[in-house]
């Protein structure tokens, strides 16, 4: 009897079912199967899948010392895990009500201080032991066995009918006679692509008007102010000392690139003091004002080593010469750090008589051009 | 054909019934026998993989709970948290949730750190996965896919990375960010453009934060998910690669079933993952961001580095010298873009297209499924050894401050030996390399044709002293072995051929009779005990030369 004459819809036959799917029921009938062990129909079933089992080496014999052994091993491992989540539990649940508070304590370093490498143990502790017990039960307590399984390339068979498929599918589109079609299909297929795409477009910004990467928020008037708004005047620094100073706007402090250092110099340093051209007046007395966003990737220069006149970018280790207009001496850095050009206002105190003249922190493309 | 309740073979069990019902439906009985009884070849190397798909799982778990406390915003806040010391202070929302996450939250800090640790675990076990397949040339064709996939993975594992411990917005994290702003910055033409969709303006503005979120938690992950599949599929479809060895051929995979060998060793694999992870969330601190405090750009602290995987490119930026390119017109090149933009570049590339170079360079375009042992492919494992080199001196540069004041040598001085180490230590990593390999091999080939040393020295008539050789197989009439090098490892000592006895059991005393042991081993004729008593120790067959090569004699 042939299914695919009697399928309703063809011939008008009766309703039957199709064979079975996936295995050959027609070589094993229920029958045999059924007279057949578990184990014969595993290494049966196992070879319509290619795999071969080549060698079983059994567990341990029931009942035998090694047996017993190894199950008490297991049952160990999977006792001592529940035992440890348990406790875990009893910990996490326990803090702050039959236990100490959990929470942490600046004052005291007792239970808030071992309430996480207590879960962090316990909890890692269960979880590995519960790894090794599966580990082990699979080591010690089940056959091992040797399996082969074939490896097969792909089959001409299926890669010439699945082409015929495919490429009669295309044929009877007739893309390729009808051109119009297909080029109908290119010019719609990019401009439905261009129009998907075209949100994206919300997130291009034009980096270019106003200069904000030249700009900050320095300008002619604006006092030098410390972190908590305190001005500065000439007499508050000791020689030798910096001091990152803040514009005297609103949120100065928390600019990304408005912060500078004002520096003391000591004596030997005002003598040997060579600004950069131009920029000789930038200073106040024996105070100059220079950048701390640092001209290699942004980074705020802080370590100020006074003996050698250096300041250090803690990131990748440039140096600049502070008794030389800030000029890179070592590292990465390609450019000195911009000066602020500062003098004092009418009552005593630092104020900057500019915004930097040039882009303070890292180059990029067309920063001489703007 | 239609099935009745008396045919035989029909379940009558409860279990048996139910398992009938679901198949009826859903017909997966084949599919379901096919996977279980798929065979996995059985070698530690081929856990490396799995280690990061488990981590990556305790990654997705982790990170989902971490979700429902993290405030993705840069709205600025006043701390008015239990940690004192920060009380007070302006920081980002971001930042205070994480504050909160750790010390208001129970065991919020254990499942931040969990989550950290994991995601270290992550990129250490894809890297070293990688690794594996590079210097056994499990990449060769028909596998040049899924090493492409890996890559890909290996990539969006350092962007997962630098997104997730960039978010909190701490002073370390805000820093690494800054100069990943100055390095898009540096890209030429369109840096400045590129920055300002990124940051949508000048750094940092508002939406950083939030953008680097949804990065995070979805866009990557999703990819990476799709990506993990693709890769295990294809694994699936091509099956695994295998070390040479007794019955492994091209054809076929040697090892156990899915079911129940590798699924126990597996499953025990996963919670022994997840076990660590948790055991150094708990146990060993890291990222403690409150230390580090919020986020302000006038602030760094000393010795700034950022996670482990990243190193090189921060050991890159420090080496490469201050070359701006000055363009006509004024344009710029920063020297910042070399070692940031355009190094990782081209190693990725490299790495990427590596299968398809050799395939170049070797023409060998056939397929494999037998893995090479890395002594017999030298100049693939001298190339290795050679980036790899390149690599950790980046690495190592990376933290050149730290290893400056460490051993109190000078800064300046550790960012010259890594330029010039940068330079010259690859290439002496090849050679290196080449000739361990040679050595190797040559010493395979030995053990091959003469055997293996016993130890045993024996005095010749003429009162010579030869050491007695153990042929591995048949001789001929000169005493040479006739094995081949057949890619497999070659026993190197007695103890390997089964020459040592075994020992007797127990750990504090015996379990076992002694006797009962030998004569176990006499019956299985393993060991040393056996072949002392059934026949004399070969030397090479010719006990007179005792196995020594020589000049033959008239």
């Amino acid at each position: 009897m042939s299914t695919r004459e009697s399928a309703p819809g063809t011939t008008g036959g009766a309703d039957v079912p199709g064979p079975l799917h996936g295995g050959p029921d027609d070589e094993y009938t229920p029958e045999q199967l059924a007279s057949m062990s578990r184990e014969e129909l595993d290494l049966l079933g196992a070879g319509y899948d290619d795999v071969q089992v080549l060698h079983v080496d059994p567990g341990p014999e029931p009942g035998s010392a090694a047996e017993q052994r190894a199950v008490r091993q297991v049952a160990l491992t999977f006792g001592l895990a529940g035992l440890a989540a348990f406790a875990a539990f009893v910990i996490y649940a326990g803090s702050g009500w039959f236990l100490p508070d959990w929470q942490w304590e600046i004052t005291e370093g007792g239970w808030s201080a071992i309430f996480t490498p207590l879960i962090g143990a316990l909890g890692g502790l269960a979880l590995i032991l519960v790894g090794i017990g599966m580990v082990l039960f699979t080591k010690n307590l089940l056959p091992h066995e040797t399996a082969v399984q074939d490896k097969h390339d792909g089959s001409h068979f299926d890669r010439v009918t699945t082409g015929a498929t495919l490429v009669g599918g295309l044929h009877n589109s007739g893309l390729a006679r009808r051109k119009l079609i297909t080029r109908s299909l290119v010019f719609m297929g990019s401009g439905i692509g261009l129009m998907l795409l075209m949100p994206l477009g919300g997130l291009i910004r034009n980096p270019n008007t106003g200069d904000p990467l030249g700009t900050t928020s320095w300008a002619e008037g604006v006092r030098l102010v410390r972190d908590d708004g305190s001005p500065i005047r000439p007499g508050d620094q000791q020689p030798g000392s910096l001091e990152t100073v803040f514009p005297a706007v609103p949120g100065g402090n928390r600019e990304s690139d408005a912060a500078t250092m004002l520096i003391r110099l000591r004596p030997e340093q005002v003598s040997v003091d060579r600004p950069r051209n131009g920029q000789e007046d930038f200073g106040y007395g024996d105070y100059v004002a220079y950048s701390k966003i640092c001209t290699h990737a942004g980074c705020p220069v802080s370590l100020y080593e006074q003996e050698t006149s250096r300041i250090l970018c803690p990131c990748h280790q440039s140096q600049f010469d502070v008794t030389q207009g800030a000029k890179p001496v070592f590292g990465p850095a390609t450019r000195p750090l911009p000066q602020l050009p500062i003098t004092v206002d009418d009552e005593g105190y630092f104020v900057a008589r500019s915004d930097y003249i040039e882009a303070v922190g890292p180059t990029y493309w067309n920063r001489e051009r703007i | 054909m239609a099935r009745t309740a008396t045919a035989p073979g029909v379940p009558t069990s409860r279990l048996g019934k139910a398992a009938l019902e679901v198949d009826d439906r859903l017909i997966v009985a084949g599919p379901l026998r096919r996977s279980l009884n798929k065979v996995f070849p059985d070698h530690w190397s081929f856990l490396l993989g799995e280690i990061a798909l488990y981590s990556f799982v305790v990654l997705l778990l982790s990170g989902t709970y971490l979700t429902f406390f993290f405030d993705a915003s840069m709205r600025e806040v006043v701390y008015e948290g239990t940690y004192a010391p920060l009380r007070g202070a302006e920081m980002s929302a971001a930042y205070e949730s994480t504050l909160y996450l750790s010390f208001d939250v129970r065991g919020g800090l254990f499942v931040r750190q969990l989550h950290h640790w994991a995601a270290l675990l992550f990129v250490a076990s894809i890297v070293v996965h990688l690794l594996r397949i590079f210097f056994t040339g499990a990449f060769r064709r028909p596998r040049e896919t899924n090493w492409l996939i890996g890559i890909a993975l290996l990539v969006l594992s350092f962007a997962m990375g630098f997104t997730g411990y960039s978010m909190p917005d701490d002073l370390l994290s805000g820093t690494g960010l800054r100069i990943v702003s100055a390095i898009i910055l540096a890209i030429p033409v369109v840096g400045t453009w590129v920055h300002w969709a990124v940051f949508n303006g000048d750094y940092v503005g508002e939406f950083i934060v939030g953008r680097m979120y949804i990065v995070h938690v979805l866009i990557i992950p999703a990819i990476i998910l799709a990506l993990i599949a693709m890769h295990l599929l294809i694994l699936v479809k091509q099956k695994h690669t295998q070390f040479p060895g007794p019955g492994r051929t091209e054809h076929n995979v040697v090892g156990n079933r899915l079911f129940p060998a590798f699924a126990g060793k597996a499953g025990g694999l996963f919670f022994i993952v997840f076990g660590v992870c948790a055991a150094l969330g708990g146990l060993v601190q890291i990222n403690p961001v409150w230390l580090w405090g919020p986020y302000n750009p006038a602030q760094v602290s000393a010795a700034s580095q950022p996670d482990w995987y990243v190193m090189f490119l921060d050991g890159s930026t420090r080496l490469f010298p201050a070359w701006d390119i000055n363009l006509p017109g004024d344009y710029t090149i920063p020297a910042l873009f070399w070692p940031t933009v355009v190094l990782p570049g081209i190693l990725f590339t490299l790495l990427a297209l590596y299968p398809m170079i050799e395939r170049k360079l070797t023409r060998d375009t056939a397929s494999h499924h037998l893995l090479q042992r890395p002594r017999d492919v030298p100049v693939r494992t001298s190339l290795g050894m050679m980036a790899l080199t390149f690599y950790v001196v980046l690495m190592i540069s990376g933290g050149n401050d730290v290893v400056a004041e460490k051993f109190d040598i000078s800064l300046n001085a550790m960012t010259w030996a890594g330029r010039i180490g940068l330079i010259i230590l690859p290439p002496l990593a090849y050679v290196f390399a080449y000739r361990i390999c040679l050595g190797l091999q040559k010493h395979d080939r030995e053990v091959l044709e003469h055997g293996l040393e016993t130890g045993v020295i024996r005095r010749l008539p003429h009162g010579e002293f030869i050491e007695v050789h153990q042929p591995l197989g048949p001789v001929d009439e000169h005493g040479h072995g006739q094995l081949a090098y057949g890619g497999a490892p070659v026993p190197k000592r007695m103890n390997q051929v089964g020459g040592a006895r075994r020992a007797v059991r127990g750990f504090f005393k015996p379990i076992e009779e002694p006797v009962q042991v030998e004569l176990e081993q006499r019956r299985d004729e393993h060991g040393l005990a056996a072949a002392e008593s059934d026949r004399e120790l070969t030397t090479s067959g010719r006990p007179s030369d005792g196995g020594r090569p020589q000049e033959p004699r008239d």
